[in-house]
């Protein structure tokens, strides 16, 4: 069989699994996997035009969903006018005093001649301008946190369409890469994996307790969406005939088409972000970039400035990744700082691209599709798994009790599994590198 | 009396749970940092390792715990930490066996081992969460304090009381006689030393007819009891939950790299800068400034710099600052 051949065939079956799961369990369950799938997909191409195209090893993917998940919220929610005039011009007069004071102390740093007194400078602008942020910004979170703490509490968005949110996702995203990049892309590779490790533990610091920004742990939730909701559906005549026609009852049939429209969206996007991601690992750029990977030395040697290249590729990895948070929370509908978890949004995302096969971006969107129908669908399997296991044991025995409570984190040890056996036995991944 | 008081409430709030919590990170990182002289590549499943060890500590305790033994003040799972280590021991053994042995005679890319040790941290979180389940687990007995509150007011007349918790204390002891244990077996024995010298320069130590499998294998099976000892404080003096020894792993990484990856006395320097750094940096410094400044000085906020949630990223900024102006760490790390 040809190797395109063999491609299309490992997306057929990836296809006809989740076919598979519309027949067997639901369409509702189904649709929900393709569409966390496409979102998933997204996130691997850009971990994989990191680690892929470049072999950055980026282990704060976290991160970066989350601060997309903060532009839907930025971007969509309407603005809280109350607070804004408690607090607003205080809070973000203290933010610029904090950046003005990092700013300085890196002019003094860069300017000034290297000698003690330096040293006790830039400390002197580093700790005093600490204070007087605080002194500045604090009363102004007191001020916005006090407005209606139960409901908003927050400055709230500009209250444009959430749509809007995944590009400026991407932007946010990519302006924190920017200034990660620039203080760690000249690190080793296992020293950048701890920076960026940090960064996202760091960027989930100031979602669960800026309140003013997001509210916190006290979630945003009620989101705007892109398309319309179940209710005004099943109230539109027109839309019951249809679904009648159909032979579905309307109920059923508005969250599917709900489910559908959000996927075609989330397609769009996935499709216009493969071609790009084509057509740079094809241009000379893309060839540039591997070399790079494969031989720094020579790159250099050869005049390609390769801490400038790694520092491009890092922002525009990450800004897929925020741009994939951003469509995810506006999937959600809420935001809720607690439910990222590192090894759901970081290392599960490897393990898509290395399972997918990295340095491909259809591997890339293979892996994304594959690994989260088995993340989902590892759950109910292993439940069932432990019941026949365990269907010998009289009922009410503790281990029996136990083993089938414990079925849900299956999906950990399976993962793990998964991702060793791919790289002992098959570690270029299901669609290798060409 | 007023410096007294502050001295001792500095003590009870941030000398003493630094050090404690400082001794934890100093082992957790001297794991790290061992794996990395040794295996060279920095070893992601490490927060893990520490849970499945102290995982199996706990029930082994609490086994004891019905069958009526303890320890008399002294918390049972001391009693339970060499079957524990033993367990840690076994699995590690296990783990290279299958999985990491192939790519070391592969020569692979030190990354492609880092790639590996997220596998192996995945199987090992589900592993500890499939046994004893997600939740915290409290497994501290025997006697509370060493010096409680009370007491010690009572004991000096101070308005400040001094808690010692037993769990502190121990930490420290443990701490100091595992490191004590260590240093005297790399630099005093044979098979240290044979560690050193392979870790410094691995074709040389080969040559001399140092035997590479049997280094790698001690290398682990301290690395194991390191690991469990580590958890097993922490899961005593906090709790144990497993998704807080995941996160572990940040601030363990960063104190050996702060210390210089390889280098043992670095790690554990690393374990105490980010330890102290971490509390003074979230701690609320109102009580300490009450005492010291004169009445109309007094700050009226809690004159706390950063709240705790912050703390990784104190760890974090350390970490940038010395991997910016010194990347091989303070104590001169191998780089790879």
């Amino acid at each position: 069989m040809s190797e395109p051949m063999k491609n299309a065939a490992m997306f057929v079956f990836v296809a006809a699994l989740i076919l598979m799961t519309g027949f067997a369990q639901s369409w509702s369950t189904a649709l929900l996997i393709l569409n966390m799938g496409l979102i998933s997909a997204i996130m691997a191409l850009g971990l994989n035009l990191q680690w892929g195209f470049a072999g950055l090893f980026n282990v704060g993917v976290m991160g970066f969903v989350a601060l997309g998940g903060l532009a839907a919220v930025l971007v969509s929610m309407p603005p809280t006018t109350e607070a804004w005039a408690a607090g607003g011009v205080r809070l973000i007069s203290g933010l610029l005093v904090g950046a003005a004071v990092i700013v300085a102390a890196a002019l003094t740093f860069k300017y000034m001649k290297k000698s003690k007194l330096r040293g006790l400078i830039v400390l002197v602008i580093l700790v005093g301008g600490f204070f007087l942020y605080r002194a500045v910004f604090d009363p102004g979170v007191n001020a916005v946190e006090a407005v209606n703490p139960a409901g908003t509490g927050y400055l709230g968005g500009l209250g444009l369409p959430v749509l809007l949110a995944w590009p400026v996702g991407g932007l946010l995203a990519a302006g924190a890469a920017w200034i990660i990049g620039k203080s760690a892309l000249g690190l080793r590779s296992d020293y950048l994996a701890i920076a960026t490790l940090g960064i996202a533990e760091i960027i989930l610091a100031i979602l669960k307790n800026e309140d003013w920004l997001a509210r916190g742990v006290k979630n945003v939730v009620g989101l705007p969406r892109p398309v319309p909701y179940e209710v005004d559906l099943q109230s539109d005549p027109a839309f019951i005939e249809k679904a009648a026609g159909l032979g579905l009852d309307p109920v059923t049939a508005s969250s599917l088409y709900i489910k559908l429209a959000y996927g075609a969206l989330f397609a769009v996007v996935l499709a216009v972000l493969l071609i790009l991601a084509q057509l740079a690992l094809n241009s000379p750029w893309g060839r540039m970039m591997r070399a790079i990977r494969d031989n720094e030395v020579a790159a250099e040697a050869m005049g390609k400035d390769v801490t400038a290249r790694h520092l491009q590729i890092f922002i525009l990895g990450s800004a897929c990744c925020g741009i994939a948070g951003a469509m995810m929370t506006t999937l959600d509908g809420q935001l809720i700082p607690t439910s990222y978890q590192p090894l759901r949004f970081t290392f599960l995302i490897w393990v898509m691209v290395i399972v997918g096969g990295s340095g491909n971006n259809f591997g890339a969107v293979l892996g994304g599709f594959l690994i989260w129908f088995l993340w989902v669908q590892v759950e109910p399997i292993g439940l069932w798994l432990m019941q026949t296991i365990t269907a010998p044991l009289p009922e009410g025995s503790a281990l029996k009790d136990h083993l089938i409570g414990s079925a849900a984190h299956m999906r950990l040890l399976t993962m793990g599994v998964i991702l060793i056996l791919v790289l002992r036995f098959s570690p270029r991944g299901l669609i290798p590198e060409r | 009396m007023d410096i007294l008081n502050a001295i001792v409430a500095l003590s009870n709030f941030v000398l003493i749970p630094a050090i404690a919590y400082g001794s934890q990170l100093a082992l957790g990182a001297l794991g790290v940092t061992l794996i990395y002289g040794i295996l060279r590549f920095s070893n992601f499943a490490h927060g893990d390792t520490m849970a499945f060890g102290t995982m199996v500590t706990i029930l082994v305790t609490w086994w004891f715990q019905s069958m009526g033994l303890s320890f008399g003040v002294l918390p049972t799972a001391l009693l339970a930490l060499p079957l524990g280590i033993a367990a840690c021991m076994a699995l590690v053994l296990a783990t290279d066996r299958m999985v990491y042995r192939f790519y070391r005679e592969q020569k692979a890319k030190p990354v492609i081992l880092v790639i590996v040790s997220i596998g192996v941290m995945f199987v090992l979180n589900g592993l500890v969460r499939f046994i004893i389940g997600p939740g915290d687990q409290r497994f501290a007995d025997g006697e509370r304090f060493i010096i409680n509150a009370r007491d010690f007011k009572e004991m000096t007349g101070l308005e400040e009381g001094l808690a010692f918790k037993t769990t502190q204390g121990i930490t420290v002891v443990t701490a100091v006689i595992v490191v004590a244990l260590l240093f005297w077996f790399l630099n005093r024995t044979r098979t240290g030393k044979s560690m050193r010298a392979y870790s410094d320069n691995e074709d040389l130590a080969l040559l001399s007819g140092i035997s590479p499998d049997r280094v790698v294998m001690v290398t682990w099976l301290i690395v194991a009891a390191l690991a469990t000892v580590a958890g097993t404080l922490y899961g005593l003096d906090k709790s144990f939950k497993p998704f807080t020894y995941f996160q572990l792993l940040l601030p363990i990484f960063a104190s050996a790299i702060v210390g210089g990856l390889g280098s043992p006395v670095g790690a554990i320097a690393g374990g105490f800068i980010i330890a102290f750094s971490e509390v003074f940096i979230t701690y609320a410094w109102k009580k300490v400034l009450e005492y010291l400044m004169p009445e109309s000085l007094e700050p009226s906020g809690l004159v706390q710099l950063l709240s705790t949630d912050y703390k990784f990223a104190v760890s974090f900024v350390i970490l940038l600052i010395v991997l910016l102006f010194r990347p091989t760490g303070l104590f001169r790390g191998k780089a790879v």
